[in-house]
């Protein structure tokens, strides 16, 4: 006896971080055809490649020779380093990938024939997940990088970020034109900061700039006000990029990474929001685009209620809102991922409350652990087409002008 | 009224599907392919279509591990996770899903399930029924 005809055993019994992507991904092609997805013009506002494949290159572009004849020392001396040097990067997050249990979170190990070197390798997996997930256009972020905020010596940091904006638009982008990216801002230096966006604001396929969330700055201090100027007048958006921190004085007392994970990346825009809106930015800035990604979106509910329900009894505390809180929340931007969906009327109210067709914009986060198919948002019930062309691409059109 | 015959397939040899391994088929099933992962757990085996109850990734493929459990003293105080090898779960690899192996649902919401197929095992040969 043998095997029926239009019976195949799958080549791949198991995923590991050795399967390509086309095939790690290949139930997305479901969704495709279930939704007619290929119809929709679908931009991914948050993506990431593994920057530390390419650090020896990056490393490079630093400016300072001293401090790149650091990292070439580091490289060459200290056993570990040749993809870490001068990186602060947590040991506790090779928990992400719950013990092998997400293999995409680790590492993408496939094979990538014919690829030279870290950026031409990063570009063709990037290919690969817009194929199978029929995306359009990928904002594409580096990984450790969004650390940088917590890096001990923020000189340091700052010339990791301006080494890394110099290789990725240099390397990266020019390879391939639907990749997009809004750049790291060495944000512990205000002065830095406006050097960043006048070197690259023009640069082809910078669409923004970011700041990585995880950082102990007020966003409100007076020295970033001609960074939000200069944003604003340049027609271009700011992200505020949530990260992860095993170490802040409340997950310090956790010993999940669940738990971590969960709170850090919420506390971490709930803090920059809160002194976002309380200082008036929005007031000062009307025309700068604010856009929170990476925090998912249930915190945003409970920002609204709670703010307002302060402002409304110590008016005195925000002197430069003429409005609730909640209003400015509703007028700025978010991006999807990682998508509560846990109870469909909480989804629904949360949904209403941010205005998602206006305001929402299709997120994957791929290939992190907790990343979300084009489909999840096509597949919401109580969303009419034209919400979800809009939280899958078309607002994205218009907030970035692609 | 439109009605599909059940047809039943020959997928592999029973030596495919060792003690807690997997096989995992692709189905040409009338109009469309249907993928199932067949699993042994204790000499039995399971069936469930190869998407994940929760975004449709491959659930079938993902890693097959022991349910951990947490261990309590007789103070309630922790102590410590252990894999429980009475109870076989297949993760999904998209985003951890667990299912049971044996019921194919979700440990702590149940109404997260995978979709059952029927499988047999006749004269060393298996054969799932769609
Ligand atoms: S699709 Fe299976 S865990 Fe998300």
């Amino acid at each position: 006896m043998s095997i029926d005809e239009g019976v195949r055993r799958l080549p791949t019994q198991e995923i590991t971080t050795h399967t390509d992507s086309r095939e790690i991904l290949a139930n997305a092609a479901a969704d495709t055809e279930r939704y007619g997805l290929d119809d929709y013009f679908i931009v991914d506002v948050d993506s990431h490649h593994v920057e530390l494949d390419s650090w020896p290159e990056i490393l490079q572009y630093l400016d300072n020779p001293v401090l790149r004849d650091t990292a070439n020392q580091m490289m060459r001396n200290w056993p570990n380093a040749g993809r870490l040097a001068l990186h602060n990067h947590s040991p506790g997050l090779t928990m992400q990938d719950v013990s092998g249990r997400i293999p995409h979170q680790a590492a993408l190990a496939e094979e990538t024939p014919g690829s030279e070197g870290g950026a031409h390798r990063d570009v063709t997996l990037v290919r690969r997940a817009m194929e199978a997930m029929s995306i359009d256009l990928q904002v594409v972020f580096p990984q450790p990088m969004l650390e940088t905020g917590l890096h001990p010596q923020p000189q340091v940091a700052t010339a990791l970020l301006q080494a890394y904006n110099r290789w990725f638009t240099a390397e990266v982008l020019p390879r391939e034109p639907r990749i997009k990216t809004m750049l790291g801002l060495p944000f512990e230096d205000p002065e830095a900061c406006l050097a960043t966006v006048e070197e690259f604001a023009d640069h082809p396929g910078v669409i923004g700039f970011l700041v990585t969330s995880q950082r102990h700055a007020g966003v409100h201090r007076n020295a970033y006000m001609p960074l939000y100027r200069m944003l604003e007048e340049r027609g271009l958006p700011i992200g505020f990029h949530a990260g992860p921190n095993q170490a802040d004085s409340m997950t310090s007392t956790m010993n999940r990474f669940l738990s971590a994970h969960s709170m850090s990346f919420v506390t971490c825009n709930m803090t920059h929001m809160t002194n976002w809106v309380i200082n008036g930015i929005p007031e000062r800035f009307p025309g700068l685009k604010t856009i929170w990604i990476e925090s998912g979106l249930a915190w945003v509910p409970f920002m609204m209620q709670r703010l307002d329900h302060e402002y409304f009894m110590r008016q005195s505390d925000a002197p430069l809102l003429t409005k609730p809180p909640s209003h400015y929340i509703r007028e700025m931007y978010y991006t999807s991922q990682p998508m509560e969906w846990t109870d469909d009327a909480l989804l629904e109210s949360t949904l209403c409350a941010i205005d998602a067709q206006n305001s929402l914009m299709y997120s994957s986060d791929w290939p992190h652990w907790d990343f979300d198919v084009p489909g999840k948002i096509a597949a919401i019930p109580f969303l009419d087409d034209h919400a979800k062309r809009n939280i899958l691409g078309e607002t994205a059109r218009k907030v970035f002008g692609l | 009224m439109t009605t599909t015959t059940a047809r039943s397939f020959d997928v592999g040899a029973s030596t495919d599907v060792p003690e807690r391994g997997r096989l995992v088929v692709a189905i040409d099933a009338g109009a469309r392919t249907v993928t199932v992962g067949v699993f042994r757990f204790r000499g039995r085996l399971f069936a469930y279509e190869n998407v994940c109850a929760h975004q449709g990734g491959p659930a079938c493929q993902g890693r097959i591990v022991s349910r951990v459990r947490e261990r309590l003293d007789a103070e309630q105080g922790s102590l410590g996770t252990v894999f429980d090898e009475d109870t076989m779960h297949i993760v999904c690899p998209w985003h951890g899903f667990e299912y049971d192996v044996t019921t194919g649902r979700h440990p702590g919401r149940p109404d997260y399930a995978l979709r059952p197929v029927a499988v047999a095992e006749e004269g060393g040969r298996v054969r799932v029924t769609l």
